[in-house]
Parts: structure tokens; C-alpha cells; sequence
């Protein structure tokens, strides 16, 4: 076992699928000698040749409709998009072909592709690279949404993405990318791509969020553990379909929540979770749900950014706020 | 200095003329008289099932409906340069080349009823279902041919769709990855020369659809839409360069269509009928019957036959559509994924509960 940062969980992941099934091809912008911005599609082309990894032009909607195209066919196409900010295009193809084609026909056609993109923000990155559109996706019948906080976790469900047979978004924290860094056997073993994973146990309240932002509640829980104060940390790493269960059980223990993303508040995948507490375990609640998120602006440029991304500050703070109630 | 660094030219092809007389010499398989009468049988059958969909439509008893009248020859004309394990990624439009590939008029009655077992045929089972947004399966048919490429078959994708789509990026992006990989692909232009309200005139500047494709370095050309023994020979040149390896290529073909956009469009209030009766004389089926009939191959007798013929098994096809009862309410939720997740069992099984709970209040009262 070696210890290795999430870009390197990707690239191991992605290199595992490919020794494991001729059917999984790498395609997108700079993929191939390149080996993509953020490289992680480094080493791929040399090893598997320039059949099974391949660089496209410029062109999202083309790339993610080509994926579809291949898909229908049989291969498993893993594409990589450059950045979130640049996904929109795409999104006719996953809305309107890559998540219908197995309703569509009953299941005559399939499309069993995964969506790469790096999101979120807290690189330094110039506009349009900091986005976090995940709730967009997850309101899309018949996509998977998953948004890995470690790299062992991206190890695993990036390969259970690759096996999955519909398509799915998958979602990379570029700010974890390489900060993270943690053992990860390549032991060819996918994770569930329908749990979140409780990261911490604690008793007082629960801390819901995915991707980057697992990082800061862990740092808050720790914050908060100083005041004697004990968070559970759950991780939605799926965020479709989500797996309710963890959640409310979590809940339902500690008798407050505070879900934390990136995105803006409104609309945010916060207020799905939300709203299922609301429905499942109101009469557990000892105070209302708090969300800390990204603001309902324009994500700022990057002198601004710390203000604008939720972190473990902020996060205690709205923490405490719940802790005021007894 | 300048100099010219790049020129094209686009060719127009077309056989027979509006009155059915060759223009010049025609291809083999236009002597041939079998070949001939199948694809004049394959356009009259379109014509029926499009006549029986507007009337089923009509009476309340069909959705929404694209009729194919007057482009009957585009479509037939495709499906008949392709082999069965070809792959064909059609518009809405194409009822013609789905008839022929096999697909039923009682699954096309179901797609255009309501029902996903319309778009579940039993025959073509590569083919893709119809793309209603418009343009933007021509990726996927980039995608289907280098999965061709890529495991070496000799098999082509034939892509179809209308003068609209050609506005739109996907199939500039479509064009241009097919290029740049030499894909088994042939894109096929149906230009109606109406995207719905807007006339071919104010969809772009350029002079022909056919060039769209010389800037992704394909070649293109036009054939005449309305002449089948063209678009069969055209196509089915372009289809059979593919399969040699010879790369992707585009065919506009000229064609008008004389009917409303859909059963929910009302085209006079944007053309008049002065536009569209000159169209009517240059309509593909008049014009292959006078060929077949000038040739002496095809009789009254044939005709009123093979009328009868088409019209028994239509009618056949609507009856069965018409007593097809709709799937239970619950497979909604069975081909969301390959197996429904926790939400959609739960889902499931509030609606299954709320039916129960009234239907047993039904019999409660």
C-alpha cells in the first residue's frame, strides 16, 4: 500500500478498470499525452494504447453525446470534462439522451458511461472553474451523482461508477485533488454507490456534506469536540440515489443537523436533505436545520473566495446556533 | 500576396424527373425491376401508415405526430443503401426508413401513441429511437460509428435528420469529430426547407447544407430528395465508402414537405397554399409510379393491389394499437435504472398503495 493523493486514487482507479475490462475507453480534452490538466489520466495512454485513451477536440456537447453513441454500442466510456464550469453543454446530452435511452427503449439500449468533471472551488482558479452544479444533475432521473472526499473513497467509487450500468456524473473535489493524501490498496474493490458513510461518530449534532466540504466539517467537528460539543459526521457521497437511511438514523441520534456545500443556498441538494428530515424526523429535531452554503451570487474570483466557500468556521458557528437549543 | 489555399464545389444529383424520365444514365439497380417495385411499395406503405397516423390523430386517438408526407423517398431511400446491421439514428421524421429496417407500424403507432414499447422494436435492435430534440443525436451517431471503427466492423452508421438541425452546434461538433476520425458515418440532410415557421432562406446564409460538411473536411453533396433511385445511389455510395474505410460523408437532400410541422402545427399562418402546390408535382411517389409504369412493370392492377394490400395491414397495425392496453403504471419506475433504487421502490410503492386505497374506496362505495 502506498499513500496517495486523490488524483492519483483517479488515475489508479480509472487504470484498474481499464486492465479489468477491455470495454472502458478514456476519451476527453488532453486526456492522452497530456495526461488531462490535473493529470489524471496520466501514464493511461502509454500503457493502453491510443485506441483505449484519447484526446477530443473542444467540444462537450460533442464529447458527451460521442460517449452516448458508444455506450449504445457496448464500451464504457469514462470522459473526462476539463473543468465543471465548462459541463453545461453537456448537459442537454445527459438530460435529454445519456439518463432516457434505457426508459426510452425499455431497456433495449443502455448507456452505461461516467461523466469525470473536477469541481468546486479553492484553487485560485481563474472564473468558471470553481463551480459545484451537483444538484442540477441530481435532479436528472436515471443519473447516478457521486462526489468522492477521499482519495480511497474515489478510488473505490470511481470504480463502481465504471461498473455501474447507467450513466453517471462523478463529481471531483479539485481542491482535494492534491492535499489529501491517504493508503490506498488498489485492490480492485468498488464502493457502494448508494451509502453515505458516517466519518466520525459523535452524539450532539450531525454534520451532512460531500466532497471538499467533508474535509472542513471534520476540521469543525474537531473545533467543536474542544468545546465539548460531539458532531457525527456523515458523508453523502452519493448524492444520487441517496441513501436516506444514514441520514435520518444520524439525525434521529443526535437531534440536530447542519448540512454543509458549496453550491448557493437556493436550490442547493441542502434543501433535498432538509426537506427529508423535515419529512422523516421532524419530531426528532431539537432545533431547526441549519445550511451553511455558497452564497446566491456569482461565485467571486479567487481574492474573494475564501468569503464566498462555506469552511470550518463557519460551519461551527451555525453548529453552536443549533447547540443553543436543548 | 494572396492566393487561393482552398476551393469546393458541390454536385447535384438527380435520376428521374418529376415525370418519372431518366435525366441521364441510371444506376444498375434502377434497372432492376424487383429492386424498383419493393422501394415504390416501401414509399406507398410510409403513405398509408402517415395517413392512418394523421387520422388516428385526428379522432383523438394518436399523440402528436410529424407526418412524412412528401419526404417519403429521403427516408426510404436511406434505409434501402443500408444492410440490416447497419445502425440508423433517425430524426422524428423517419417512418419511412424505420418501416423498412423492420421496425412495425404497430410499434410505430405506440411510439407515436404514448407508449415506450414503441421505441422497443423487436427488429433493427441497434437502432437508436427517435431524437425529438433536434440535431443532437448527431454525437451519438459519431459515437455508434467509432465504436464501428474501433472494433473493425464493416458496418456504417446512416444519421438522419432535418435542414433545422444543421443550425445547431451538436451537429457541427457531429461533423467534425466524424472528420477528424474518418468515422463509418454518412449524415443525411432531410431538408424540408421549413424548420417549422422558417424557411430554409432565413436559416443560414450558406448556399447549400451540403457545404457545412467541407468545413469538417467530409465531403458533401445534394441529391434530389424527391427522386429515390438518386438518394438510393447517392446514399448508397456514401454508405459504401464508409464501409470500405473511406470515411464519413454528408448528403443533403433536397426534399418539401407538404404537410403541417406535426398534427400540432397549422402551417398556414406562415405559407400559404400557392407555396406548396408547384411541390405537389415533384413528389416522389407520382413520380417513381410513372417510371415503373412508362418501364410497363407496374400495372392499375398492381396499383389498386398493392393499395389494398398496404391499407389491410395498417389497418391491422392501428386495430392492435388501439386495443393495446397501456403498460402497468409501476414498469415507470423498473427501467429508470438497471434496478430501481431505494427512493424509486418507495415511490413505487406509495403510488401502488394510493391505487389500492382507492380502488378499494371505489368498491367501498
Amino acid at each position: 500500500m502506498t499513500e496517495i493523493n486523490l488524483v492519483q486514487a483517479v488515475n489508479l482507479a480509472l487504470a484498474r478498470a481499464m486492465q479489468d475490462d477491455d470495454r472502458v475507453i478514456v476519451l476527453g480534452e488532453d486526456v492522452g499525452a497530456d495526461g488531462g490538466v490535473f493529470r489524471a489520466t496520466d501514464g493511461l495512454l502509454k500503457r493502453f494504447g491510443a485506441e483505449r485513451v484519447f484526446d477530443t477536440p473542444l467540444a462537450e456537447a460533442g464529447i458527451a453525446g460521442l460517449s452516448v453513441g458508444l455506450a449504445a454500442q457496448g464500451f464504457r466510456p469514462v470522459v473526462e470534462i476539463q473543468f465543471t464550469g465548462f459541463i453545461y453543454p453537456a448537459i442537454d446530452q445527459l438530460a435529454n439522451h445519456a439518463s432516457r435511452l434505457r426508459t426510452r427503449t425499455r431497456g433495449r439500449i443502455t448507456c452505461p458511461m461516467v461523466l469525470r468533471s473536477p469541481c468546486g472551488g479553492g484553487i485560485h482558479a481563474p472564473e468558471h472553474h470553481s463551480e459545484s452544479p451537483e444538484a442540477m444533475f441530481a435532479q436528472i432521473p436515471g443519473l447516478r451523482v457521486v462526489i468522492p472526499s477521499s482519495p480511497k473513497r474515489a478510488y473505490g467509487l470511481l470504480l463502481a461508477a465504471i461498473r455501474d450500468p447507467d450513466p453517471v456524473v462523478f463529481l471531483e473535489p479539485t481542491c482535494l485533488y492534491r492535499t489529501a493524501r491517504e493508503d490506498v490498496a488498489d485492490d480492485g474493490i468498488a464502493a457502494p454507490l448508494d451509502r453515505c458513510f458516517v466519518v466520525r461518530e459523535g452524539t450532539d449534532l450531525t454534520l451532512i456534506a460531500w466532497g471538499a466540504m467533508v474535509k472542513e466539517a471534520l476540521e469543525a467537528a474537531d473545533a467543536l469536540a474542544r468545546t465539548s460539543v460531539s458532531a457525527e459526521v456523515v458523508d453523502v457521497a452519493t448524492l444520487k440515489s441517496l441513501d436516506e437511511e444514514t441520514i435520518l438514523a444520524s439525525v434521529k441520534k443526535t437531534s440536530r443537523a447542519v448540512i454543509v456545500h458549496e453550491a448557493p443556498l437556493t436550490g442547493g441538494f441542502g434543501g433535498e436533505i432538509a426537506a427529508r428530515i423535515a419529512e422523516h424526523a421532524l419530531l426528532s429535531l431539537l432545533a431547526p436545520i441549519e445550511r451553511v452554503a455558497g452564497y446566491d451570487t456569482v461565485i467571486p474570483l479567487p481574492r474573494l473566495e475564501q468569503h464566498y466557500f462555506p469552511n470550518a468556521a463557519r460551519i461551527s458557528d451555525a453548529a453552536r446556533r443549533a447547540m443553543a437549543y436543548t | 500576396m494572396s492566393e487561393t489555399v482552398a476551393q469546393f464545389e458541390i454536385t447535384y444529383t438527380r435520376c428521374l424527373d418529376p415525370d418519372g424520365k431518366p435525366v441521364g444514365p441510371l444506376p444498375d439497380f434502377a434497372g432492376n425491376s424487383a429492386t424498383v417495385t419493393a422501394l415504390y411499395r416501401a414509399l406507398v406503405r410510409t403513405r398509408a401508415f402517415d395517413a392512418k397516423a394523421i387520422a388516428l390523430q385526428r379522432t383523438g386517438r394518436l399523440g402528436t405526430y410529424a407526418s412524412s408526407l412528401g419526404q417519403e423517398a429521403v427516408s426510404v431511400g436511406c434505409a434501402s443503401a443500408m444492410r440490416p446491421e447497419d445502425v440508423l439514428l433517425p430524426s422524428f421524421r423517419e417512418h419511412g426508413a424505420q418501416l423498412l429496417r423492420g421496425v412495425t407500424p404497430l410499434e410505430l403507432f405506440l411510439y407515436w401513441g404514448g407508449d415506450e414499447r414503441g421505441s422497443a422494436f423487436a427488429g433493427p435492435q441497434q437502432d437508436f429511437p427517435n431524437s425529438v430534440p433536434v440535431g443532437s443525436h448527431a454525437p451519438h451517431a459519431a459515437g455508434v460509428a467509432l465504436a464501428i471503427k474501433l472494433r473493425r466492423e464493416p458496418r456504417v452508421t446512416v444519421c438522419v435528420f432535418g435542414d433545422g438541425a444543421t443550425s445547431k452546434g451538436d451537429v457541427a461538433e457531429a461533423l467534425n469529430l466524424a472528420g477528424i476520425w474518418r468515422l463509418p458515418v454518412v449524415f443525411v440532410v432531410s431538408n424540408n426547407q421549413w424548420a417549422i415557421s422558417v424557411p430554409r432562406a432565413r436559416q443560414t446564409a450558406a448556399e447549400t447544407l451540403a457545404q457545412k460538411a467541407i468545413a469538417a473536411g467530409l465531403p458533401g453533396e445534394q441529391v434530389d430528395g424527391n427522386d429515390i433511385v438518386a438518394v438510393r445511389a447517392v446514399v448508397g455510395a456514401a454508405v459504401e465508402r464508409a464501409r470500405r474505410g473511406e470515411g464519413p460523408s454528408l448528403v443533403e437532400a433536397l426534399t418539401y414537405r407538404l404537410g403541417d410541422h406535426t398534427t400540432a402545427d397549422d402551417a398556414s399562418r406562415y405559407r400559404d397554399d400557392a407555396t406548396v402546390t408547384p411541390h405537389w408535382q415533384e413528389e416522389p411517389i407520382l413520380r417513381l409510379r410513372r417510371y415503373l409504369t412508362e418501364r410497363g412493370v407496374w400495372s392499375k392492377q398492381d396499383e389498386e393491389r398493392l393499395l389494398r394490400e398496404t391499407s389491410a395491414e395498417i389497418d391491422a397495425a392501428a386495430n392492435a394499437w388501439l386495443a393495446t392496453p397501456p403498460l402497468d403504471p409501476a414498469t415507470m419506475f423498473e427501467q429508470t435504472y438497471a434496478e430501481p433504487t431505494a427512493e424509486l421502490v418507495k415511490q413505487r410503492d406509495a403510488m401502488l398503495a394510493r391505487g389500492a386505497e382507492r380502488a378499494a374506496m371505489a368498491v367501498a362505495s
